[in-house]
């Protein structure tokens, strides 16, 4: 019986789908809070590179091996940007602008150059080939199951026990992190686990939704859950519930209307946003009304 | 002595015009960047670009095949409609601006997605003018072309030489421009259509996802090594131009690499040599 639920195509990318947006969702929530939306920007083009070069040292283009190496580079990213904006010759922004795209673009030209056959190619790191995710299965628990919807769904678990253990030191050092670090709550180190978890989650979600529709469940959730939530728990409810809900409703509508599956999915999380900047309490009806 | 091969791909008229679009779009962004990196813009750029890939697609629907200035049009118009919907979500209680710019770049991209597999089942056209959008293709350029290509680049670096003073006081010290009856806000909507024109005009040599390091990175380099903003503006052009045209060239020679990737990583090589080596910290106000 569950063997025929993992073998059922649609099931496989609306699950897919799922596992994608909650956890963007989930990190998303607390990135923008604490301001780093666009880190995710950064970290998802930069895994690039480490997909590459993974791939050229190990041959490997899928499993945890990859799921490291690739999640190192991500990381990379971030700590590179901050190095580069700390010398003091560059803003910050423009190291920001400076960094991922060279990481980003040294990873293409190498999958160019280096890995032409392979599994990865520079069209599908980019646009990601939800449909296809089916395809790639292993064997766990004597089940075969797609390989995507084990990786996703080990990345959630994770996120989700990080999340449950440390929301207190992440909402603390979102909000105050001088306060936190004199309660000894370590911010620095909660804001590391932050991006390396984001970046694992970016190359998981790799094959599916590509680098930029990656950016888009995370940040668009999140920002219509602050403009809808006034506390941090609801906000991430709502945050969880449009991208669950986009990914749940932009296959359906993909498949009616023949479009990509990931866009439509990712287009969707921003539906919210058209009532909420009409209506919101600044929004150019409510400041009407009100 | 250039060798005999070489010397034919140099006379190779596609090669010219490939060349000329080349140095024409890197000189054009990279000056144009030098602003958006003083007033910290490069991620509204990055913004612009990616949300520039509907504009693209729904120029080439609605001229019903390749057409550059309607391609390019539409770039524009969705490039800028992302940095006004930005701006005005933005003002929101608990949005900070760069998960604004965020949610614009993430939902633009999507749509043009959305809309590129509009295009794609299309029969017969499908999408071959499309796909150089995505990563840039330097060999997509045509002659007829570069006429456009031009005109861009004349009218809006023309209008930087012409307008110079006042977009540095606006840049340096927006206050005292103010204190002085300048209508900075006009110049600084002047100059972020210039950003959005910059972008927009190099999509085609670079493609949507890696534009906005075209405008940065050069800007980058030329502010480690020039000391007055008219230098670090020549500056950024060359190395915007050096960039784009080996970029082309090499893309050009080498079967299966990507334009906009190489482009890149030649500005941002230039970048890094010019940050390690470099010797000045900043442009500043002439006189201040």
């Amino acid at each position: 019986m569950i063997q025929a639920l993992f073998d059922d195509v649609a099931f496989t990318i609306l699950l897919t789908g799922v596992l994608t947006a909650a956890s963007a969702a989930l990190l998303g929530t607390f990135l923008v809070v604490r301001g780093q939306a666009m880190l995710s920007d950064a970290i998802s083009h930069g895994v690039v590179f480490g997909v590459a070069v993974t791939f050229l040292l190990s041959g490997v283009a899928a499993g945890p091996l990859q799921l490291l190496g690739a999640g190192a580079a991500g990381l990379l990213t971030v700590l590179l940007t901050e190095w580069l904006a700390a010398s003091g010759k560059v803003k910050r922004d423009a190291a920001t602008g400076l960094v991922f795209p060279a990481l980003f673009a040294a990873g293409i030209l190498l999958l160019n150059l280096f890995a032409r056959d392979a599994h990865v190619d520079a069209h599908t790191v980019l646009l990601g080939e939800i449909g296809f995710v089916w395809l790639d299965r292993v064997t766990l628990l004597g089940l075969s199951l797609p390989r995507a919807v084990v990786v996703l769904g080990a990345v959630l678990l994770l996120n989700v026990v990080y999340v449950t253990l440390f929301h207190k030191q992440l909402t603390a050092a979102a909000f105050d992190p001088v306060m936190a670090r004199l309660q000894g709550l370590r911010p620095r180190r909660m804001t590391l686990g932050l991006l390396a978890l984001t970046s694992l989650t970016a190359v998981a979600a790799l094959d599916a939704v590509g680098v930029v529709l990656f950016v888009a469940f995370t940040i668009t959730p999140a920002v219509v859950g602050r403009l809808a939530a006034r506390r941090l728990p609801s906000m991430l409810g709502v945050a969880l519930a449009v991208g669950v809900g986009a990914a749940l409703v932009g296959y359906p509508l993909a498949v009616r209307f023949d479009l990509s599956i990931g866009g439509s999915m990712a287009l969707l999380t921003a539906v919210p946003l058209v009532p909420l900047l009409l209506l919101g309490p600044s929004g150019a009806l409510g400041r009407r009304l009100g | 002595m250039p060798s005999e091969p070489l010397r034919q791909l140099l006379l190779d008229p596609t090669v010219v015009t490939v060349a000329l679009g080349a140095l024409l779009l890197g000189a054009t962004a990279g000056a144009l960047g030098t602003f958006a990196v003083l007033r910290r813009q490069s991620l509204l750029g990055d913004t612009m670009s990616h949300a520039a890939l509907p504009g693209v697609v729904l120029g080439y629907l609605l001229a019903q095949g390749r057409s550059l200035p309607a391609m390019l049009a539409g770039a524009l118009v969705t490039g800028l409609a992302a940095a006004l919907l930005a701006q005005l979500l933005a003002r929101r209680r608990g949005v900070k601006h760069e998960a604004a710019l965020g949610t614009w770049l993430g939902t633009g991209f999507a749509l043009g997605v959305v809309l590129l597999s509009l295009v794609q089942r299309q029969p017969g056209a499908g999408s071959a003018g499309l796909e150089q959008f995505l990563f840039g293709q330097a060999a997509a350029t045509l002659r007829s072309d570069l006429l456009l290509i031009g005109a861009i680049a004349l009218l809006s670096l023309g209008l930087v030489a012409l307008l110079f003073h006042r977009f540095e006081l606006v840049t340096f010290d927006p206050r005292f421009a103010r204190a002085g009856g300048v209508a900075v806000r006009v110049y600084e909507t002047l100059l972020t259509l210039l950003l959005a024109v910059a972008i927009v005009v190099g999509l085609q040599l670079v493609g949507v996802v890696l534009m906005s390091a075209l405008v940065v990175a050069p800007a980058v380099a030329a502010r480690q090594l020039a000391g007055s903003l008219g230098a670090m503006l020549w500056l950024s052009a060359a190395v915007g131009a050096f960039s784009a045209l080996v970029g082309a060239l090499a893309s050009a020679a080498v079967p299966g690499l990507s334009t906009g990737p190489t482009v890149v990583l030649v500005a941002t090589a230039c970048a890094a040599l010019a940050l390690a080596f470099g010797r000045r910290r900043g442009v500043r106000l002439e006189g201040a």
